[in-house]
């Protein structure tokens, strides 16, 4: 069936390399000044989106971006050994999670996010990469999977549910006005 | 509104506990920018000449940069400033990596300690938070093990550590602080230890504002090109060590050995330098990787930089492996690697001449490397002959006596110098090394080149791209043909601007390497041209090339006279004997007369009240005045007269 061929798309993303990666921190000056308001008028690594995870005493130099939230701790334990040095499986994730003070903003304490760093106009580079000269940074494009559309069966589950919490009636109804709104 | 700086300064009392956050008068960054000139201002007013530099009196500060914290690039250095037991004077040493940034981030510009606490303790900073902490379980730790001990206690890698090791401690006057990739030496260290502060530990999330942040942003974004462009180009990125190896001297500051660098050794020391090489890193928003992450098998990691790879192999006549295993012993310690080697090659010499016999080093080993740990374990302890040691050279040779004193060939002002042993008189360096403040030379050199370039028109060529050097420079750098000395105006000129570019850069934090350090290749992405365009916007006061020229001098001249309150007068101001093989007495004598009419001092080196009232320090010239060091109505023309009148 056609729908299963996995369709792909280029998209732009950071492209982390630790290895090469100094430990200047300088991508976190740059992202705390972009994102202050007024733009620049302060820097504070903390509210940076993006943050070195460093541990000098075991050759730890890990640049993670900011990603979703997630309220609990995961359960991940793993210690990922690479070219025989050993890393927590936190060294990598980027996400706003309750067992690091990462990513959220120290005076509210909500989760930031990295937006790649979204201007109108758009900007050549996100920040972090432009003061990368090390190049742990890199801004590369990346071809992806599109995720397919939502599958019949998965269609018919879901109106089900709606048909069984409000009636066909009234589905039908809203289904109508909203092909009316959409002609409009 | 406070911009560039956080407007509070901690004030802890370490003989009572008490710790207060202390509100700054936001005009002294127009009269001393802030860092090593603030604290020089606080160190004359609160601890007179009277003051021990052991004692309670004695204040030991910490100063973050004014330019901490900005979007500002390579600003990293923190300055600590105290008086030093084994000078009797003015002491002060910087430190990059995080730390200082890191103050700025929890709220303060300076942290300033006085008093002396019963019982090891470390300071902790988490923005508001502060606490005096008991440090028991951290005496006799090393400086990088107390930051992961820290580290791991507060649950927060990004926790700064500064911490003394076993060395400072015990007050080996040799002590260095170490924080992360860094450290601070040059006679800070022991006072540390003797307030019985083993670390301070700050962490930061605030926000630091600047006045103009387009404006900043923008030529600071051109600016981490322009340093990362520069380069790195210091040791840790090279393995050719010719330059080094040539023109510095062996042993006990003693020998040159020409020709002694070989493609084989190259080679070789590459090999070992392989072996144990983990991976360049940089400090805090600074894109060069100047620092080189070392693990030797079966000892701790460090972080080095520059000379320190050499320091010691030259002293012990051995090789690079020996130094890299002798540096993961003495950082741990907390050691200056400096001051140290010539410390225990003095110890070799004694010990060779008989002065030092085997009952002051029972055991000695034959082989000079095993001789360096072994002496290095007995200072750190100050056990027995080291005891004397670990005051230093100039003041273990007169506790050891015997003709001990003989062999203190390398010291000025009683400080450990640079190990060079030159031919001919060099004007402009006779001069810093003469009256330099800030201890060694490689802490006020570097803008002026050090030799001429022989074809002129390749000198041409440098002088025309010289971005660094106002108009005169060039004009004295063209004039300059090899194998001659400048003119003594120029000399003059040169060895003032060399320093003047040091006073700014720690005052404002910014590190040498990318600036005052740099001129004479024409790689300072800093300099006094461009300077004006960083601290303005990011402070929202307007400075020019001239005004942070006098804020500079100012600042110099506080802390002359701050000496000078001490003691100091024109007969300290000289270079270690044996410094030029060809000494010139009369045209350094000459030298000096210049240098101080320049500087507006005296014919004994004291800033004159006229310069002091020029330069607002109108409070320095009636202390000096009120204690009888200088005389209301002196200059240098007029005494020159009544000289000239006497000798008639």
């Amino acid at each position: 069936m056609a729908s299963e061929v996995a369709e792909k798309k280029v998209i732009k993303t950071i492209k982390i390399d630790p290895s090469l990666c100094i430990g200047c921190r300088a991508c976190e000056v740059a992202c705390s000044a972009f994102h202050a308001t007024p733009r620049y008028s302060s820097t504070n690594p903390a509210r940076s989106r993006i943050t070195v995870v460093m541990d000098e005493f075991h050759d730890v130099y890990v640049p993670i971006r900011a990603g979703y939230y997630t309220p609990a701790e995961c359960s991940g334990r793993n210690v990922y050994t690479i070219d025989e040095k050993e890393y927590k499986e936190c060294n990598f994730c980027g996400a706003s999670c309750p067992a690091r003070d990462y990513f959220k903003e120290p005076d509210s304490g909500l989760p930031l996010k990295c937006d790649m760093c979204l201007d109108d106009p758009p900007l050549e580079e996100p920040m972090c990469v432009q003061v990368c000269r090390c190049d742990a940074l890199t801004y590369v494009e990346k071809e992806v999977d599109v995720e397919p559309e939502a599958g019949p069966e998965e269609l018919e589950l879901g109106l089900e549910s709606l048909v069984k919490k409000h009636g066909l009636k009234k589905i039908m109804e809203t289904v109508a006005q909203m092909k009316l709104d959409k002609e409009s | 509104m406070r911009y560039a700086e956080t407007g509070y300064n901690l004030e802890i009392d370490l003989t009572t506990g008490n710790i207060e956050r202390v509100e700054t008068d936001p005009r002294e960054v127009e009269i001393h920018l802030g860092g090593q000139g603030t604290a020089a201002k606080m160190l004359w007013h609160r601890v007179g000449p009277e003051v021990e530099p052991f004692s309670e009196k004695n204040l030991l500060v910490f100063s973050a940069g004014l330019l901490h914290g900005t979007p500002v690039p390579s600003a990293t250095r923190t300055s600590v400033d105290t008086f030093s037991a084994q000078t009797g004077m003015y002491s002060h040493s910087l430190f990059g990596g995080f730390w200082g940034p890191e103050l700025k981030q929890a709220g303060y510009d300076k942290i300033i300690f006085r008093g002396r606490s019963p019982k090891l303790v470390y300071l902790y900073i988490n923005n508001d938070k502060v606490e005096l902490r008991d440090a028991s379980h951290l005496a006799g730790k090393g400086t990088l093990e107390t930051a992961e001990c820290l580290k791991e206690e507060l649950g927060d890698l990004k926790t700064q550590v500064v911490a003394i090791g076993l060395a400072g401690e015990n007050r080996v006057y040799m002590a260095s602080m170490e924080h992360y990739n860094s450290s601070a030496s040059r006679g800070v260290g022991h006072i540390m230890g003797d307030k019985r502060l083993k670390a301070i530990a700050v962490r930061g999330t605030k926000d630091l504002y600047v006045a103009r942040p387009e404006e900043l942003y923008d030529i600071c974004t051109k600016q981490y090109k322009k340093i990362y462009d520069q380069g790195s180009s210091v040791m840790t990125h090279s393995h050719n060590e010719r330059w080094h190896t040539d023109v510095f001297a062996w042993g006990f500051a003693r020998e040159r050995r020409r020709g002694f660098w070989n493609k084989e050794l190259e080679e070789e020391w590459k090999a070992v330098t392989d072996s144990v090489f983990v991976r360049f890193n940089g400090c805090f928003n600074c894109p060069i990787d100047c620092h080189a992450a070392i693990q030797v098998p079966g000892q701790r990691p460090y972080i080095y930089k520059c000379y320190g790879k050499l320091t010691y192999a030259m002293a012990a006549y051995k090789d690079v492996k020996f130094n890299y295993e002798m540096l993961a012993v003495t950082t741990e310690y907390g050691l200056d690697s400096f001051s140290t080697p010539q410390v225990l090659a003095f110890a070799v010499e004694l010990y060779d001449a008989g002065i030092l016999t085997d009952k002051d080093l029972p055991n000695f080993p034959k082989d000079s490397g095993e001789r360096f740990f072994y002496l290095v374990e007995k200072i750190v302890r100050r056990d027995g002959v080291g005891d004397a040691l670990a005051n230093g050279v100039y003041h273990a040779a007169r506790q050891i006596g015997k003709g001990a004193e003989q062999f203190d060939h390398n010291t000025t002002k009683k400080f450990e110098q640079v190990p060079l042993k030159l031919g001919a008189l060099n004007y402009p360096y006779f001069l810093m090394t003469a009256t330099g403040a800030k201890m060694n030379i490689t802490q006020i050199e570097g803008s002026f080149p050090q030799n001429p370039i022989p074809d002129p028109k390749r000198r041409k060529a440098f002088v025309d791209k010289w971005e660094a050097a106002p108009q005169r420079f060039k004009d004295y750098y063209m004039a300059w043909e090899p194998k001659t000395q400048p003119t003594i105006e120029a000399a003059v000129n040169i060895a003032d601007w060399n320093e003047t570019m040091h006073y700014i850069d720690d005052s404002v934090g910014i590190c040498a390497f990318v600036s005052a350090f740099k001129g004479q290749f024409d790689k300072s992405s800093y300099h006094i041209n461009n300077y004006p365009s960083f601290i303005s916007p990011a402070t929202g006061i307007d400075f020019t090339q001239e005004k942070l020229w006098e804020i500079a001098r100012r600042n110099r001249t506080l802390i002359r006279a701050m000496n000078n309150r001490r003691g100091l007068r024109r007969k300290d101001d000289r270079p270690p004997e044996d410094h030029w093989k060809q000494r010139i007495p009369d045209v350094e004598q000459h030298l000096l007369d210049e240098f101080y009419k320049f500087k507006g001092w005296n014919r004994e080196g004291i800033p004159t009240k006229e310069e002091l009232y020029r330069l607002g320090l109108d409070y320095v010239a009636d202390d000096l005045i009120a204690r009888g060091i200088l005389k209301e109505e002196e200059s240098f023309e007029k005494e020159a007269v009544a000289v000239k009148e006497e000798k008639k």
